[in-house]
């Protein structure tokens, strides 16, 4: 028993050194090298462009969400994280059941809010607007969440609804490989767009 | 069930069958001692590690010294994780500066992760550092699942053997299944991963900018850092703004490509697979989901090569298959729906249940993962069981209760389904009236207590704890529902961590002394009241002697057996816990949708 408890632990010494080492730092290694911007968490700057490496550009990541609710912009899922919506150093789902009041009671302040930004809007309203995400960092929405607020932003920011579907389109991300999944569009992506619209649009009127 | 739906299921199964025999078949090479060209690039690596671990790699060990071999080595493992966490403030690699994880979660996750359940009741990104999670955290997630698999190859063996008095050396089983198989697999899976954006750096976390930045109210602090009170002692709130997000980031993908391959299912972040760090794409979540069920379901083959007959095997892996594909039919039909107030409020359901789950997976590939997860004992999530409708979250707790031996744990799940087995023979033996045999070997009384007792101590486990939690004064604070679904979540907690699931309801408060204490004794009874059993038998299989097959033998490869199997399983599962389970989920869906 005394010599099994010895190589035990000079077996699990030598497994964690290369398990436990070895692996993930050689993994860190190659992944740096081969896929840089993935690796280091999809960041993209204001221009919505890719970054390798966070160089203090960063205006987010390409993966993780972030709380809208502005008119001007199009809004992403409700997220449980606390203290506030999309902390990403916090991720959770609100783990409520479908029938407990607390979930009923914010779908039902979900909706009015929803209502308020966009009176005269009534449409049945998307279910992935008004359910939060299980991570409370979901970067995407439903091509029917989306279609839900073109109207409003386009009216807000005074820019023709055509426009605004054409910008959705193009941060839309299709079923992977036409099967996969379903089809979204990156939020935050869409947004950068449409800053990025809205002053070729100004600097052109000027 | 629209096509989209249908065709994401049947090519998730059919690439995971067509998996199954070239990866069993390379398994059976690797304990048999044959190397295929790839294996002998590891080669050395298994060499090295016998040289300096002071392995005997040819020596046989009967079923007591297998049995201490593995005790002492999960012992070990235990003392580590737990020391490895108490000082994790004073170790490297600690950029968000974590300090000492409490005495109580150590206790806990130290037991989760060396019995292969992966139960977390911590938040990984908010208590574990870079160091713990790589050198604590994915060690064990490599060598639980080796020593999970190194066990069914002891009883393998014991089919196998004729009058031995042997099963093989522990040492030998873990370190091949460690550099043969978990070793390789993980390193193509990481960085399939990785190019899909799951992130595997040793950067400190990542600030940005935010677009657009929010306001929010919180308790106004004095100089001391204590919340100002105004006259009625309420705190005094503030409103700040925050212009910054911070992304938890670090060595997720190397721990991530094992956690789903070994059935482990500890997630590098609290969301688990939801987050999209840790689960990028739809590729990425498919990939995931393979590598669930790819082990679990290549065993059947290497088992049935083993013992010389690969019908066999493929009886075992139908037997599987069946279950999984009825568990997954039947949660996807439940998530289809929502709570029925939703449709009055003019909300568009018609994509079923959105709450806790995410855009790019949908309803779909949520359930599959929630079947698969729990089918087999890996515990990842990539969507809320907790926010399930009542019957989608019976499923996946169900299938936990049957004791995880459809798939199961790598090694394991098998290894409980031929305990099944051998049940199923001997029942049916006692029916036909003649002796039960399986592979040539009689199932005798010894054997059937083994078997009793490796059904049986999970089950209890599940049942008592539920029952003594449900007790406690802590159980008000540690449910987030109200009942009858505060219950679900209190039985889904037992149910996951004796059979060494580790998924969760996940609202269940489980981060505190008493349940941190009651659910790592679960844990502990569920992996070795299984595991010893089951090597006791392999001890006593190996030493009977080969009874040639007669017209009188029952054969164990047909539809009827198959059948046979199935109900053996169902109805062990239904009898103990239809009582449990009609006080949580049965009675919530009543409430739901009856009222």
């Amino acid at each position: 028993m005394f010599r099994e408890l010895i190589i035990s632990i000079r077996a699990l010494l030598v497994l964690t050194v290369l398990t436990g080492i070895l692996y993930p730092l050689s993994m860190t290694l190659i992944a740096q090298v081969i896929f840089p911007h993935q690796a280091n968490g999809s960041l993209v700057n204001r221009a919505g462009q890719n970054l390798s490496s966070p160089d203090g550009s960063q205006a987010g990541s390409a993966l993780i969400g972030q709380a809208f609710d502005s008119p001007q912009y199009f809004w992403s899922r409700p997220s449980a994280t606390a203290p506030l919506a999309y902390n990403a150093a916090a991720s959770t789902g609100s783990n409520l059941a479908i029938g407990n009041p607390a979930q009923l009671e914010a779908v039902k302040q979900r909706i009015t809010k929803l209502r308020e930004a966009d009176p005269g809007n009534n449409q049945p309203v998307p279910i992935d607007l008004i359910t939060a995400s299980a991570s409370g960092l979901d970067p995407h929405i439903s091509l029917a969440a989306a279609e839900y607020q073109v109207a409003r932003v386009a009216r807000v920011r005074g820019i023709s609804e055509e426009q605004i579907r054409k910008l959705v389109r193009e941060n839309t991300t299709p079923r992977q490989w036409g099967i996969l999944g379903e089809p979204v569009v990156n939020v935050l992506r869409l947004n950068l767009a449409l800053d990025k619209a809205s002053s070729v649009e100004h600097s052109d009127g000027a | 069930m629209t096509s989209w739906t249908i065709i994401q299921f049947l090519i998730y199964l059919a690439v995971l069958l067509l998996c199954v025999k070239p990866l069993g078949s390379y398994m059976a090479g690797v304990y048999e001692g044959r190397l295929s060209r790839l294996g002998k690039l590891f080669h050395p690596l298994e060499k090295l590690i016998y040289r300096l671990g002071g392995i005997k790699a040819d020596l046989e060990m009967n079923w007591k010294q297998y049995a201490t071999a593995m005790l002492m080595f999960h012992v070990a493992g235990f003392v580590v994780l737990y020391l490895i966490q108490r000082f994790q403030g004073m170790l490297p690699l600690n950029p968000a500066q974590l300090g000492a994880v409490t005495p109580d979660c150590s206790f806990n996750t130290a037991i989760s992760f060396i019995t292969n359940t992966n139960w977390q009741g911590y938040g990984g990104e908010t208590t574990m550092s870079y160091f713990t999670q790589m050198s604590g955290l994915t060690v064990q997630n490599f060598v639980s699942a080796a020593s999970g698999m190194a066990i069914l190859v002891a009883l393998i063996r014991g089919f196998a053997r004729k009058q031995a008095n042997s099963i093989g050396n522990f040492w030998v089983d873990l370190t091949r299944s460690t550099v043969y198989i978990l070793l390789p697999l993980s390193i193509v899976l990481t960085l399939g991963l990785v190019s899909q954006g799951v992130v595997q750096t040793m950067k400190p976390y990542v600030s940005v900018a935010l677009l657009q930045p929010v306001t929010m109210d919180q308790p106004k602090l004095d100089d001391q850092g204590h919340p100002v009170k105004d006259t009625d002692d309420q705190p005094v709130m503030e409103q700040v703004t925050i212009k910054e997000q911070t992304l938890a980031v670090g060595p997720a993908a190397s721990q991530i490509a094992i956690k789903e391959l070994g059935t482990n299912g500890g997630g590098y972040f609290n969301v688990n697979s939801a987050h999209p760090f840790e689960n990028a794409t739809p590729l990425c979540n498919f990939l995931e989901m393979l590598s669930i069920l790819l082990i679990p379901a290549a065993l059947c083959y290497t088992f049935g090569k083993m013992v010389g007959d690969t019908r066999q095997g493929w009886a075992l892996l139908i037997t599987m298959v069946v279950v999984f594909v009825a568990a997954w039919v039947g949660c996807q039909m439940a998530e289809q729906n929502t709570h029925p107030q939703l449709a009055s409020l003019g909300v568009d359901t018609a994509v079923g249940n959105m709450e806790g789950k995410e855009a790019r997976f949908g309803v779909a590939n949520s359930t599959i993962w929630a079947t698969a997860t729990t089918c087999a004992s890996n515990g990842s999530v990539n969507s809320m069981h907790d926010s399930y409708t009542p019957l989608g979250g019976l499923i996946p707790m169900l299938l936990m209760q049957l004791g995880e031996v459809i798939f199961g744990g790598v090694g394991s799940g098998l290894y409980g389904l031929l305990v099944f087995v051998l049940i199923t023979v001997f029942i049916a033996g006692l029916m036909v009236g003649r002796t039960p045999e399986y592979l040539g070997k009689k199932v005798e009384a010894f054997e059937m207590k083994m078997s009793s007792l490796a059904v049986l101590a999970p089950a209890l486990a599940v049942l008592v704890g539920t029952a003594i939690a449900v007790m406690t004064t802590q159980i008000n604070a540690s449910i987030c529902n109200p009942l009858p679904h505060g219950f679900s979540q209190a039985l889904y907690a037992f149910s996951s961590a004796s059979n060494n699931n580790g998924s969760a309801f996940a609202g269940f408060g489980a981060n505190n002394p008493t349940m941190n204490l009651l659910l790592g004794l679960v844990m502990l009874l569920g992996r070795f009241w299984v595991k010893i059993p089951v090597i006791a038998l392999a001890g006593a299989l190996a030493s009977k002697k080969y009874v040639p097959t007669t017209d009188g033998t029952l054969p164990t490869h047909t539809p009827l057996f198959i059948g046979l199997l199935i109900s053996m399983v169902l109805i062990v599962g239904a009898l103990i816990f239809i009582p449990a389970l009609a006080l949580g989920p049965i009675a919530e869906h009543m409430e739901v949708f009856a009222g």
